[in-house]
């Protein structure tokens, strides 16, 4: 790791300021890409800012259907809260299933979603629940939000405060995890709501995370696991590495559909 | 047996300090004045250096040195050798490219070692090794053995043409020949062994200092063989005379076969040490290791397997292509040639065998020994190809190797080994009741019913252990003999201490040895210590690696044992009054048998040091050393059968059961024994299902070098293990035991892919047998 000075502001604000002041800055949010990015020396920020410590910044409100989480708040948090597990149960798992402990007590939802990993599963579930992103300075829709491989919305000085969305009547998540990483090799969001059916898919798109018509448009006939029999998408503008290919990861699609919508209909 | 004797379930010793965090590694060892080094590695699989600026980095916070392989040479320091001379089939020598600790002119594999910095620091030391400004020109790389034998491939050393550096054969090319020629029913197949990277818990370190006052340097390293370590950097190196050069292998967190090797680090830290005038330690980071550990494996076979009309096994023809990467490791040649080929007749008697074998340079991190060592590539081979013969001659697997098994021994092979006690029958019939074999058809239908594919596969192992007797290997070509020594030194009041030339990283030797003494004299294993590592307290050993030290170290340790007990018995003797021949150790007494006269063990040794009352003429004390050098190897072997289930859906292979039948001959501790069983094991599944090691073809970048991409077993891949043990004791040591430390990664390869292919019914796959893997083998076996 490279020098760096660590900052630990209280406020939204302070931290704004602190990295608009800095050279070269980058907020950290619990840390789980950017500390390994910076212990092998890929990443070298000047200053780092910490929003964990910031107390507007955590905790989940569920009122009715609608959820607002504070971007603060770590996995396992999101994992465990009782209100949201009545609500959107989906949500807890997705969380329960990043990573490891270490990672769930010290990744935050507006890190990973600021992040906008092209494996992560927050992006999918955010897609496909057609969250809305706040930041300090406006509100996103999710779909617009996440733009491409590690890109966002986000202009330089702007820091996501919470994600919120109305839980749908129904949906399920399942991903397929890189052997190695563990990371989502193919996750598929599916979300059945008042405006219909939604589907997100992570870690396969070569360009992040993708809704999928050909799915939506199966599932939306008929809510069913079944609906998927013989629907195949397209393996074009998914990503091959050495672990998948572009063809495997299209299979991996329709699968882990038809296991979502399966746990979607509990 | 006694609670804590030959064949007791003893608790490891050694563990106490290693899982409560106190175990002392050689990150942990500081010395005054002790400062950190980084080295500036190659970007590039091949490139010529061109020029090497240090002026930046000399300039950077901290900086104590920038050293290069310049100043390296013109202070003497030698080439890397490979140690174990191989001749091709037409007579020559085997060609051994240049490797400079430090590259001067020319880089090989990314990673290659050109400069070190030395710091106050090891975040400034790796700052500054930024800075060193190396202009190189590229060359075009070649990672892939095949392609680097082809004309026109890039060439890496001007010694060895096409990049060939021997082509040996072993047995009978006509015979084999003939015998195929004339067989009911020949298989065929194209065997790939994937390329490993060992990944010990603990990352290779070193620590170089020289004393100037006393022109004197110590090396602390992550070393299996301590020894071995010095005697090349003395021999070899041009480092420093024995006599003047310490090396110590502290507490080491797993070597797997990847620290036996003398690595650039260790004599550059020394080297270093006396140029800069300061200590000098260097810690490889996870991805360092990736890089330039010495990976394992990575063979390219075509292998022929004949039968009579009966089902016999008449011939077997082996042709291989191993890839020894950019330079040639310390035991690197012997590897493909006297680990794997002496090997090939498995359980079987198979009357003509032979194999070529080339071994080519290619742009990748030098390859050599891992747990196993040839060895698994030879099973992984035989293993596969019997049971698709079994398929193909539309046979049970079983019967087919039954048919085919040993059954009186000695057995002399046709590759040289001479088998000496065996019962095949045993492991596999073993196997087999414990994994309900006959209830597999059953398992397999309820299989389908859920939607998966279930399959089981088995593998009957043989392998070699010991690596001995010293003039057998020595005519072979190996530059060291293969024996091990011991020292036993009963102290003054009765406890022992026992000096072994074998090394412990993991193996449990603190347990398992201390066990021996305690049998042999009823004293209680806490009062035996056993010390190992240090070049200034064992005069010399050749180290752990090849399941050797139950085999070898402890029959060392026998020997010497043997010596103590005849004195010990003599001063009781003349205690007691008695004739040395009636004397008897039993729990911790020298008795007169058939009396109740005796002597406390701790008071003979008191006796022995006061020596006021001796017999007369003989020396004072109580140590005895003891050197030995084993007259065969050993053949530990079993059977192996793995059950499948897979997920046509994803390509998911789980692993639902896992039989081993193992035949160590004597065991000391059975508990340690399962423990290396089951590693093993892991490790093997690892080969088979997880571990590849990938080089980009083109840039020769390892696209493998965290475990981002290389995928590590984890608990959850593994189920639970049903291991059992068959005795057919070892006849050529005096324990009678075998070997038990590589076996589980030797046989389980073969046994979980021909589980695999059992159940997918494409037998057209290759380890690691990853989903993606699977599931397009499922999707080709579907469209026929």
């Amino acid at each position: 790791m490279y020098s760096t000075t660590y900052h630990r502001p209280a406020t939204v604000a302070d931290a704004v300021k602190l990295l608009k002041k800095a050279d070269d800055g980058k907020l950290l949010a619990g840390g789980q890409t950017l500390i390994p990015a910076m212990k092998t020396r890929l990443a070298a920020p000047s200053d780092v800012v910490d929003l964990r410590h910031i107390k507007e910044l955590k905790g989940i409100k569920v009122s009715g259907k609608n959820v607002t989480i504070g971007a603060g708040t770590t996995h396992a948090e999101v994992a465990s809260n009782e209100k949201l597990m009545k609500v959107c149960h989906s949500m807890c798992e997705l969380a329960s299933h990043i990573g490891d402990p270490h990672v769930r007590h010290m990744g935050t939802i507006g890190g990973s979603v600021a992040n906008n990993d092209p494996a992560a599963d927050y992006p999918a579930a955010m897609v496909a629940l057609g969250a809305t992103i706040h930041t300090n300075k406006r509100e996103i829709a999710a779909e617009k939000f996440f733009t491409g491989l590690f890109e966002t919305a986000l202009k330089d000085d702007e820091v996501v405060t919470a994600v919120s969305f109305t839980a749908p009547a129904k949906c399920g998540y399942e991903k397929f995890r890189n052997p190695a990483s563990r990371y989502a090799m193919t996750g598929v969001f599916v979300a059945k709501g008042k405006d219909g059916v939604r589907v997100a898919v992570t870690g396969a798109g070569d360009d992040g995370v993708f809704r999928s018509k050909e799915i939506e448009a199966a599932l939306s006939k008929k809510f069913d696991a079944s609906a998927l029999d013989g629907v195949q998408v397209s393996s074009r503008n998914l990503m091959s590495d050495i672990h998948a290919s572009a063809e495997y990861r299209a299979n991996l699609v329709v699968v882990m559909a038809r296991r979502a919508t399966t746990a979607a209909n509990g | 047996m006694g609670m804590e004797g030959i064949g007791a379930r003893v608790a490891r010793k050694e563990d106490k300090r290693f899982v409560t965090g106190l175990g002392r590694y050689v990150d942990d060892m500081v010395v005054p004045g002790m400062k950190h080094a980084a080295f500036v590695r190659s970007p590039h699989a091949h490139a010529d250096v061109k020029k090497i600026d240090v002026k930046a980095a000399m300039a950077m916070p901290g900086v104590i040195g920038v050293l290069t392989g310049k100043e390296l040479k013109a202070d003497g320091i030698g080439n890397l050798i490979c140690g174990w001379m191989i001749h091709s089939k037409d007579g020559t020598p085997m060609k051994m490219g240049a490797w400079s600790p430090l590259a001067v002119d020319r880089v090989r594999y990314v990673g290659d070692a050109v400069a070190v910095v030395v710091a106050e620091t090891r975040a400034q030391a790796r700052d500054a090794a930024e800075a060193v400004e190396v202009t190189y020109k590229e060359r075009k790389a070649v990672t892939d053995a095949v392609a680097a034998l082809k004309s026109g491939a890039p060439q890496l050393h001007p010694e060895a043409d096409n990049n060939l550096i021997y082509d040996w054969e072993i047995g009978e090319a006509k015979a084999t020949d003939a015998a195929i020629a004339k067989a009911a029913h020949v298989t065929k197949m194209h065997i790939v062994n994937n390329r490993l990277v060992p990944n010990a818990m603990e990352p290779r370190a070193a620590l170089g200092h020289y004393d100037k006052a006393e022109d004197h340097y110590t090396c602390w390293t992550t070393s299996q063989n301590p020894h071995v370590a010095r005697l090349v950097m003395s021999a070899f190196y041009n480092v420093a005379p024995e006599n003047k050069l310490r090396v110590i292998a502290p507490d080491v967190g797993g070597g797997f076969g990847s620290k036996i090797y003398i690595y650039p680090e260790e004599i550059v830290c020394l080297w270093a040490s006396k140029k800069t005038g300061v200590p000098v330690k260097w810690v490889a980071d996870r991805t360092e290791s990736f890089l330039t550990d010495a990976h394992g494996r990575d063979h390219v076979t075509e292998v022929q397997l004949a039968f009579d009309k009966d089902n016999n096994m008449t011939a077997l023809k082996v042709d291989t292509i191993a890839n020894l990467g950019a330079y040639m490791s310390l035991f690197s040649s012997s590897v493909p040639t006297y680990l794997y080929a002496t090997l090939l007749s498995g359980q079987y008697r198979i009357p003509a065998i032979h194999a070529n074998v080339r071994t080519v340079y290619t742009n990748t991190a030098p390859v050599d020994a891992y747990r196993g060592a040839g060895r698994p590539e030879a099973t992984y081979l035989l293993e596969r190809v019997v049971e698709t013969a079994a398929r193909e001659l539309g046979v049970a697997p079983a019967e087919l190797r039954r048919k085919n098994f040993i059954r009186e021994f000695p057995y002399q092979t046709p590759v040289i080994m001479c088998y000496d006690a065996g019962d095949y029958e045993a492991s596999l019939s073993a196997a087999m009741k414990a994994a309900d074999y006959d209830g597999f058809s059953k398992r397999r239908d309820k299989a389908k019913k859920a939607g998966k594919l279930r399959g089981i596969g088995m593998s009957c192992y043989i392998e070699a252990c010991g690596i001995a007797p010293s003039a057998a290997v020595g005519s072979l070509g190996a530059g060291v003999g293969l024996w091990e020594s011991a020292e036993v030194r009963v102290n003054g009041v009765g406890t022992i201490e026992v000096l072994t030339g074998s090394h412990s990283h993991g193996q449990g030797h603190e347990t398992t040895f201390a066990q021996l003494v305690s049998d042999r004299f009823g004293v209680p294993m806490d009062s035996v210590s056993i010390v190992h590592g240090d070049t200034d307290k064992v005069q010399m050993g050749m180290g752990t690696y090849g399941s050797r030290s139950g085999a070898v170290g402890m029959s060392a340790i026998v020997k010497a044992l043997d010596k103590v007990e005849a004195k010990a018995k003599k001063i009781a003797a003349h205690l007691l009054e008695a004739d040395e021949g009636d004397i008897t150790i039993e729990n911790g007494e020298l008795k007169v048998a058939g009396t109740d006269k005796a002597v406390p063990w701790f008071q003979m040794a008191l006796a022995a040091y006061t020596a006021h009352n001796l017999p007369a003429g003989m020396e004072p004390g109580l140590k005895e050393g003891a050197f030995y050098d084993p007259s065969n190897f050993t053949f530990p072997a079993g059977c192996y059968i793995c059950e499948v289930e897979v997920d046509p859906e994803t390509g998911t292979t789980e692993i639902v059961q896992f039989v081993a039948a193992d035949d160590f001959g004597n065991i000391i501790n059975p508990m340690i024994v399962e423990g290396q069983v089951h590693g093993g094991i892991a490790q093997g599944v690892g080969q088979a299902l997880l571990e590849g090691c990938h080089y980009d073809p083109s840039s020769g970048q390892l696209l493998t070098a965290s475990y981002m991409d290389y995928t590590m077993p984890r608990a959850g891949d593994l189920p639970s293990f049903k291991v059992s043990t068959s005795n057919t004791p070892c006849p050529s040591n005096p324990l009678g035991i075998k070997g038990c430390g590589e076996a589980g990664a030797i046989g389980s390869p073969p046994a979980v892919m021909n589980a695999i292919t059992d159940a997918i019914g494409n037998n057209d796959l290759t380890m690691p047998a990853s989903p993606q893997k699977v599931w397009a083998a499922v999707k080709a076996a579907t469209k026929h």
